[in-house]
């Protein structure tokens, strides 16, 4: 079955010939195009460790067929950072020890860039705790997590705000 | 994952006709369908593609106060919706309480309506399941079995309904706009899944080729939004399938409930609507003692299908938190932790 | 010569001290938020395809028929390994050729002996085919009655426990001290089964190169699996090239090589192609081990006075039909508490799982947490605050042994966390507290312990002619920050900064690091790292000492002191010659030595060696709807010598929510007649969620060990799994007035319990 796809992958657009509907965005990026940061952790929307940006929403990549999602713009963690600069969820990451296997991280870290464009959390960290509670960390780095995700949203926000007041 | 055609049609026209043949499905975003077709409970030769079906992902506010919600709404997109969590807030809490944020991005309205249980019979291949292959029996029936269904079960199956969303919905009667071979109809979203009795493997009223478009709340639905919460019970704080749950509603004028609206998630293989409780409510005086007959009243016809005789009484006790919550007012806003009972306060 | 004396006679604090101790971020941290960690399953080498296995879904009985030709139709599949065709191992990979050497199902035969078990494997160009062509096997089986739970069969006394511990422990007159009491606790706790369940399945990528072998897979022993592979493959063991750089958590499950990573390794034997193979989540459920379920009874007597007349732990444990691993659980009541008389024991029953393993803190976590609810219960029917009856029977010598403890800040332990958490004024009486929202609260504690091993590791160092050192340890990270913590022991013991040093590891071809469990990984290595640095400069001492052109020249047994990668005079401090200068002038290009790590046989007889610490928990519990949240923990805990506080506090933070997890969320469901897991999935196997995980507090305690090792380091890895489960427990029956001893505790038990 010839099925090709056109994906916009960390802002490059990308033909891709797929051979076969099973593909699901996850083994598109990992088994395909080589991008193996994005992780399999369980392949059944239960863990969180594919966590990528479709149209800019955070979504397990696991339960997401490729080629349903012909034409997505999509954003993985090998897409976040510019350069060697990291991107302010990924430095706080490091600066809370957000992390310790790092299995989880990419996924975190996808989730956290996510929820803080949704908007929904604030600075509650009981927000953050539960709009993060669909990444699993078996190693038990989750108040880093918290942590780092709120001080990457207020380092955001700040800059926002600093932005805006340069352009009025 | 068995290979299967994957077609995408432009119209619903032709999503009816691409999905009328034996062992067509739609796929919507695939959150359910997918974990089943990978745990091979389920194994479609053709997947149709209704998520670029034009027109089915708008919310619309109808000329008589109601509202339309296209199949393809995402979970999270309604929740978040400000007028929707104003006038439903309890709909909106029971979305948030259910999966994960990354779900609820992907998941869609119409998909919802069609999860399917989450029984671990259903899902093990090797076990005996009357739904996954009619007569082979229930294995659940004998084995483990504490979370399993204490209202409307049968011998043939005891599973339980595991969506959130549906409790509030169905306590709202909201109704089901389908499309199908033979036109455009509508279903109350309660005759819409079936109890299993001698037909398990039946699972809601569709006919093949039928496909849920939108799902609409009538004018009425609106009147409850000062009093109305849905409230969950679960093994962990977050991100897990309710043990019990009920969606509480009240429209209370002169300190007295003029109409009450329940609904039970966890107890049954579809959505609860709890009737009999709803009458008893009715006119009374919003008080500890009436939420307490109501609940009897809700679980009157329980029965232990296994090792659950516990989930009678917490049914029945999360039914009079519901209803104590809701009477006490809505919240300004959703709580930190949708549907948690550490969202509130404690005591009835 | 002197030198080499000199230098390891130091206080190890002399040279370590500017590194260790740092709360150095990881120094893996930018791979790892950046997706550029490359974990085992993240190659792809060329030509690679793929290996899916088929397992079985029964527990015990035979396969009689696969549709080999259902899989091998389907577009993409290159064959299908199965019983009947496969390549010849060298081994039987049932023979026990060491302890370490558990049995594994290579589809040596069609018998089946526990549910998940491999029964084929197919290889297909696609993962897709690959999978689907799994599915297509639809095996047939002749199926025999699965033997399921501590109840399955007769019990029979393990010939030992854990790593060959007596399976019986007597000290003291058990029935003379119980009938000496004035109160008794006899009360039987329930553990249920439990799976390690790492984030990152077990996987490999295995290549041949004629009867070489590279493998990338998740290791926390690699020159174990190194031999095990060279056994089954009849070739030597420097012919396997194992690549282990970043493991995406073991927790145990990696320790021992798997069957389904050496299944990878004879895929691509038998297709001639580079293979990958990755376990499904719910194959994990088998394979790689898992903790047993117990049932242990506890009896224990006080006196009047609130103290321990005999504390007795029986455990009933299950191992697998084909296999003997033996979960020490009543080991636990060897070292915390003082008491005359003391008796643990223990039962085993075999049943038709994949063979239980090593899980966090093997026995110590099963143990600890019906011991110290047990304490618990102690306490309260003599009326005394748990802690001061904890106080009350703390002990100043290993109860069992009588020996001297090499440390033990424990009583700082309590101390310290009591006063964070704020226990004092703690109501004796259960349900006597609620929040501002009615909930109920409830404050538990638990003692934490675990004993502070020492493996054999090897490390190798080198001084490089521009003054720069390199360390090289075939070290595993899972996690724990062995990459961050020994590179700085590495440059404390080159006497270099950070900057200076290069620590090579992550993969078999470097000095066998032993295996990164029991806690001993940083204490291990970091010895061998210790004693290679040691060794490396009083070579460079040598050079220097012995060369009248060195203003060192003639130190003799003054010796020399290494500092910021400069030798000097101990006598004169003045003097001084930089490594660089030192190399130059001798002509050398580099010098390098090796050390070892390893426990001291005469240290370990002499003292009693453990890790300690005190975890306090608040527990919130719907007084109607019976659902518990734990709200603030708070542990303190003395574990030796402190290298990355940083790390360590993640390390503690993780064990604590694994011992929240034990007590309220983790529990393998297994169909009692079909002997299959229902919920082996992490939908339904409940590990904490972020929404789970209170705010929580760990407390070092400082302590000077100069017995352990020669770091003085006790490992901090499981340890935060004791006392916390215990501690939320404990909260539970405080807030609730139920106790609980069927863990994980469940909803059904709370309601009921607490009435309408």
């Amino acid at each position: 079955m010839n099925l090709p796809i056109s994906l916009t992958i960390n802002g490059v657009r990308r033909e891709i010939a797929l051979d076969d509907p099973r593909v699901t965005l996850l083994d598109l990026l990992r088994e395909r195009l080589d991008l193996t940061g994005t992780k399999k952790g369980c392949d059944r929307g239960q863990c969180g460790a594919c966590t990528i940006l479709v149209d800019g929403r955070r979504i397990n990549s696991c339960l997401a067929l490729a080629v349903s999602h012909d034409g997505a713009e999509i954003v993985t963690i090998e897409g976040v950072g510019r350069g060697d600069q990291l991107h302010p969820v990924q430095a706080a990451f490091i600066a809370h020890d957000g992390f310790q296997c790092g299995f989880c991280t990419p996924g975190q870290i996808m989730s956290g860039i996510g929820l803080i464009r949704e908007g929904q959390a604030g600075d509650d960290p009981e927000r953050v705790r539960e709009c993060m509670s669909g990444n699993l960390c078996r190693c038990g780095a989750y108040q880093g997590i918290t942590e780092a995700v709120l001080e990457a949203q207020a380092d955001i926000n700040a800059k926002n705000t600093a932005k805006q007041r340069r352009s009025a | 994952m068995m290979n299967f055609d994957y077609v995408r049609p432009a119209s619903v026209a032709d999503a009816i006709a691409e999905a009328s043949e034996k062992g067509a499905t739609y796929l919507a975003s695939g959150t359910n369908l997918l974990d089943l077709m990978k745990g091979g409970v389920s194994r479609p030769s053709r997947l149709v593609d209704v998520t670029r079906l034009p027109g089915l992902d708008r919310i619309e506010h109808l000329a008589d106060g109601g509202l339309r919600i296209g199949a393809l709404v995402r979970n999270a997109d309604l929740a978040h919706d400000a007028d929707f969590a104003r006038n439903y807030p309890a709909i909106a809490e029971a979305l948030l309480s259910g999966a994960s944020a990354q779900l609820r991005n992907a998941a869609t309205v119409g998909g919802n309506l069609m999860q399917r249980t989450r029984c671990a019979y259903f899902y093990d291949a090797g076990s005996a399941c009357n739904r996954r292959w009619p007569g082979a029996g229930c294995d659940a029936l004998k084995g483990e079995n504490r979370l399993h269904a204490v209202l409307g079960w049968s011998e043939g199956c005891i599973a339980t309904h595991p969506s959130d969303f549906c409790v509030p919905l169905v306590g709202l009667d909201a109704v089901v706009e389908i499309e199908g071979k033979g036109g455009r109809r509508e279903l109350p979203l309660e005759a819409l899944h079936r109890l299993p009795g001698e037909t398990p493997e039946r699972e809601t009223a569709l006919e093949r080729g039928d496909l849920i478009v939108a799902l609409r709340l009538p004018t009425e639905a609106k009147n409850f939004a000062g009093h109305s919460r849905y409230i969950k019970v679960r093994e962990r704080t977050s991100y897990a399938f309710a043990v019990v749950s009920a969606a509480a509603a009240l429209r209370i004028e002169d300190g007295k409930i003029r109409e009450a609206r329940l609904a039970l998630g966890g107890v049954a293989a579809k959505p609860w609507r709890a009737r009999g409780a709803e009458q008893v409510l009715a006119g009374a005086a919003p008080d500890a003692a009436v939420y307490r007959e109501a609940a009897r009243a809700a679980l009157a016809d329980a029965k232990p299908s296994g090792d659950n005789a516990f989930k009678i009484e917490l049914a029945q006790r999360i039914v009079v938190r519901a209803l104590t919550l809701a009477a006490a007012g809505t919240p300004d806003r959703i709580p930190a932790l949708p549907g948690s009972p550490f969202s509130s306060v404690a005591g009835a | 010569m002197t030198v080499e004396l000199n230098l390891t006679r130091d206080p190890a604090h002399l040279r370590h001290g500017s590194n260790i101790g740092q709360p150095l971020r990881r120094t893996d941290g930018a791979l790892k938020v950046t997706g550029k960690a490359r974990y085992a399953a993240d190659n792809h080498p060329p030509g690679m395809v793929y290996a899916v296995i088929a397992t079985s879904c029964i527990a015990r009985g035979r396969v009689t028929a696969l549709c080999v030709d259902a899989a091998k139709r389907h577009p993409g599949v290159i064959d299908v390994m199965t019983p009947a065709h496969k390549p010849e191992l060298a081994e039987d990979p049932d023979a026990k050729g060491n302890p370490f050497a558990f049995r594994m199902e290579l589809l040596q035969s069609d018998e089946v002996r526990y549910a998940n078990q491999a029964i084929a494997v197919v290889i297909a160009e696609t993962l897709e085919a690959a999978t689907e062509g799994a599915a297509l096997l639809s095996p047939r089986y002749q199926v025999e009655i699965a033997r399921v739970g501590l109840d399955a069969g007769e019990t029979y006394v393990p010939p030992a426990v854990g790593i060959g511990h007596p399976a019986e422990v007597r000290h003291g007159d058990i029935d003379a001290g119980l009938a000496a009491a004035s109160k008794r606790i006899d009360a039987t706790y329930e553990t249920p089964a439990q799976y390690h369940n790492a984030m990152e399945p077990h996987a490999i990528v295995a290549v041949w190169d004629g009867d070489r072998l590279f493998i990338d897979t998740p290791s926390q022993g690699m020159a174990m699996a190194q031999m095990r592979i060279a056994g089954l493959f009849g070739i030597p063991p420097a012919n396997i090239h194992i690549n282990s750089p970043f493991l995406g958590g073991g927790f145990g499950s990696k320790g021992l090589v798997s069957g389904p990573q050496v299944l990878g390794v004879m895929a691509a034997k038998l297709v001639g192609r580079p293979v990958k193979l990755v376990l499904r989540r719910s194959q994990m459920y088998g394979p790689v081990g898992h903790r047993p379920p117990t049932r242990q009874r506890i009896r224990i007597g006080t006196g009047d006075d609130g103290l321990l007349t005999a504390l007795e732990h029986e455990a009933r444990i299950t191992t697998s039909s084909f296999d003997d691993f033996y979960e020490p659980a009543a080991d636990a009541s060897h070292t915390l508490y003082a008491s005359p008389a003391i008796r643990t024991a223990h039962q085993a029953v075999r049943v038709d799982t994949g063979t239980p393993l090593f899980m966090r803190a093997p026995g110590e976590a099963t143990g600890s947490i019906a011991l110290e609810s047990a304490i618990d219960e102690a306490a309260f029917a003599c009326g005394i605050d748990p802690l001061e009856f904890r106080l009350k029977n703390y002990a100043e010598v290993e109860p069992t042994t009588g020996k001297p403890f090499s440390s033990k800040a424990l009583r700082q332990c309590y101390a310290k966390a009591a006063e964070r958490f704020g226990w004092a004024g703690r109501p004796l009486q259960p349900k006597q507290m609620r929040d501002e929202n009615g909930f109920l609260v409830g404050w538990g504690m638990g003692t934490a312990t675990f004993p502070a091993l020492m493996f054999q590791g090897n490390a190798r160092a080198v001084i490089r002619a521009d003054g720069r050192g390199v360390m090289e340890s075939g070290a595993h990270d899972m996690g724990q920050g062995a990459w961050t913590a020994l590179t700085q022991i590495s440059a404390d013991a080159l006497a270099l900064d950070l900057d200076q040093i290069s620590f090579l590891s992550g993969t078999s071809d470097l000095p066998d690091a032993g295996i990164a469990g029991g806690s001993a990984h940083t204490a291990t290595v970091g010895a061998a790292i210790h004693n290679a640095g040691a060794a490396v400069i009083a070579k460079l001492a040598e050079l220097a000492t012995s060369d009248e052109r060195s203003p060192l020249f003639g130190a003799g047994n003054a010796g020399v002191v290494a500092r910021a990668g400069r030798l000097h005079r101990r006598d004169d401090d003045a003097r001084s010659e930089s490594y660089a200068e030192i190399l130059a002038r001798a002509g050398v290009a580099e010098v390098e030595a090796s050390g070892t790590g390893a426990a001291d046989p005469a240290a370990q007889s002499q003292y009693a060696m453990h890790a300690h610490g005190a975890v306090f928990a608040e527990v919130k519990v719907d007084p109607e709807l019976g659902q518990i949240r734990a709200t603030r923990l708070v542990g303190a805990f003395a574990a030796g010598r402190i290298i990355n506080p940083l790390m360590v506090r993640s390390q503690l933070y993780g064990g604590m929510i694994w011992g929240l997890s034990f007590a309220l969320h983790e529990e393998a469901v297994m169909d009692k007649r079909s002997g299959r897991i229902l919920n082996a999935n992490l939908a339904e196997y409940h590990v904490p969620v972020n929404a789970d995980v209170p705010p929580m507090e760990v407390i070092t305690v400082d302590e000077h060990d100069p017995h352990v090792n020669p770091l003085g380091i006790k490992g901090v890895g499981e340890i935060g799994i004791t006392g916390s489960a215990g501690a939320v427990a404990n909260a539970v029956f405080h807030a609730t007035g139920i106790r609980v001893r069927n863990f994980p505790i469940k909803i059904e038990e709370v309601v009921m319990g607490l009435g309408g």
